[in-house]
Order: structure tokens, then C-alpha cells, then sequence
């Protein structure tokens, strides 16, 4: 770990709050594209059934 | 779909190579600045994340221009893909910004061209995404969103050139230019390219991703309206 002295606050603030917001949108992202996917997949084996 | 299904992989493995390379290099191997002391690892965040808050605006333009000319639906999806990940940088570039200022300036916040518009893309990148959810027809959300794109766009190009145009702000001019003169030293330069490479790479993956969301999303809502009618 770097001595960041006097500004460790504020640079490790700003690591951690960048890196949660990243983290965030990732996983929502991977998150509804996987559910999506799911849905979309169950619909279409319903109409392949129905004919 | 087969050839984001060849991309997306690719493109997602220079994202997490690049950032991690990027930002460890910056906050691990990187020196004190002379006058900013360690919150110069800061530039690590906000330089990237802003860079690419502008960028993704223009290329909600662009995807918004082509809608409108080319009525192309994957372009309209493109453009709404972005817009959560530009916000997310929009508002990265926001906190680190402020989180810098307090030390350096002796404020979070001033009303200065630079961050004033950067603002106003934040709210605009907000009322996007508002609009989006609120209209129901898929198509007149998309035509009104990219006229709203289209304005915003001035704030978007206005967040990158205030320095130049009014030079009364705090915010000091661009740190990386074409120009022979750098006032950002190579060894912090480096790091920052790799660091700028990452995020640009993190936003492509997470727009195909979403874009190919919604294309399956609305092939599904196609399906069920089908369905129903039947």
C-alpha cells in the first residue's frame, strides 16, 4: 500500500466509489441480460410448441 | 447477434486486463505529484470517466442521428443501451472531480464553465433515461429521445471545450493534447493511457451487452403482442 498521506481520504474515497459505481452497472447490466435471455427463450419454446 | 457474440468476449477480456493494468499501475507504481502530493491518483478515475461521459453522449448522437435519418431500430437501442453506462460515468467523473477539489481548490464545487456543464450532461443524461421509460410506444421514444439527445449534445461538447471557450473557471485546460507541449508528466502519462484504454473498452462491452438486451427485449415484447392478437 502507497503512503498516500494527509489525502488518503479523499484517494481512497474516490477508488472505492469509482470502483462500487463500475461494479454496479456491470452487474445490473449482466444481471438483466441474463434474465431477459431467460424470458425470451421460455417464449419462444412456447411458440415453437404452439406451432 | 453472431458477431457481438464473437466481440463481446474480446473486448470484455481488454476491459479487466486494461483497467486493472491501468489503475494499479497508477495508484501502486506511480510517484507524488510535486504540488498535488497523492491526489494526483485521482487523474486515474477522472480524467478516463470523463473522457468517456462526453464520448458516450456523441455516440448516442451519432446512434440518434441515424434513427432519425435511417429509422434503424438497432441504432435507437444503441443509443438507450448507453445512456445508463454514460450516467455512470457522467457521475464518476463528478465525484472524483469534487473529491479532487476539496483539497486542491478548497471546495467541492464551483460554478465554473467546465463543471457547470458537466452538470447539465449529468441531467440531461438523467431526463434520457426518464424519457425512455416514460413514453410507451417504443418509436416515439425513440424519435423524441433522440431530438433530446440532439440538444444535449451542445452541453456535451460544451463540457469538453469550456476551458477553451471562458477562461475565468477553476477547472485548469485539457491534461492530455495533441500539442508537443504535455503538462502531464510521462510517468503519469502511461498509466493514464492504459487507464483511458480500459474504460473505453468497459464501455463498448457493456454497450454491446445492453444493446443486445434490448434487441431480445423487444423481440419479446413482439412475441407476446403476437400472442395476444392471436
Amino acid at each position: 500500500m502507497p503512503d498516500l498521506g494527509q489525502y488518503s481520504g479523499p484517494v481512497l474515497s474516490a477508488y472505492a466509489v469509482s470502483t462500487v459505481l463500475i461494479v454496479v452497472v456491470t452487474a445490473l447490466s449482466l444481471w438483466r441480460a441474463a434474465k431477459v435471455k431467460k424470458q425470451l427463450a421460455k417464449i419462444e419454446k412456447r411458440h415453437k410448441d404452439n406451432g | 447477434m453472431r458477431l457481438t457474440d464473437r466481440v463481446l468476449p474480446v473486448v470484455t477480456v481488454l476491459s479487466v486486463g486494461a483497467l486493472l493494468v491501468g489503475l494499479i499501475w497508477g495508484f501502486f507504481f506511480t510517484p507524488d505529484d510535486y504540488k498535488q502530493g497523492s491526489t494526483v491518483k485521482i487523474i486515474y478515475l477522472h480524467v478516463p470517466s470523463a473522457l468517456m461521459a462526453i464520448n458516450a453522449w456523441l455516440m448516442m448522437f451519432v446512434a440518434s442521428l441515424i434513427w432519425l435519418i435511417r429509422r434503424h431500430h438497432v441504432s435507437a437501442l444503441a443509443a438507450r443501451a448507453a445512456a445508463p453506462i454514460g450516467v455512470t460515468m457522467t457521475l464518476i467523473a463528478l465525484f472524483t472531480g469534487a473529491i479532487w477539489g476539496q483539497p486542491m481548490w478548497g471546495t467541492y464545487w464551483a460554478w465554473d464553465p467546465r463543471l457547470t456543464s458537466f452538470m447539465i450532461l449529468f441531467v440531461f443524461y438523467l431526463g434520457y433515461i426518464a424519457l425512455w421509460a416514460a413514453i410507451e410506444d417504443q418509436d416515439t421514444a425513440a424519435d423524441l429521445t433522440s431530438v433530446l439527445c440532439l440538444v444535449g449534445s451542445i452541453f456535451a461538447l460544451l463540457s469538453r471545450y469550456a476551458v477553451n471557450f471562458w477562461n475565468q473557471g477553476l477547472h485548469q485546460g485539457a491534461s492530455l493534447s495533441v500539442d508537443s507541449a504535455q503538462p502531464v508528466d510521462n510517468v503519469f502519462r502511461y498509466p493514464l493511457f492504459v487507464s483511458m484504454a480500459g474504460f473505453m473498452f468497459l464501455f463498448v462491452a457493456l454497450v454491446l451487452l445492453r444493446t443486445r438486451t434490448e434487441i431480445r427485449s423487444r423481440r419479446m415484447a413482439a412475441l407476446i403482442a403476437r400472442e395476444r392478437s392471436a
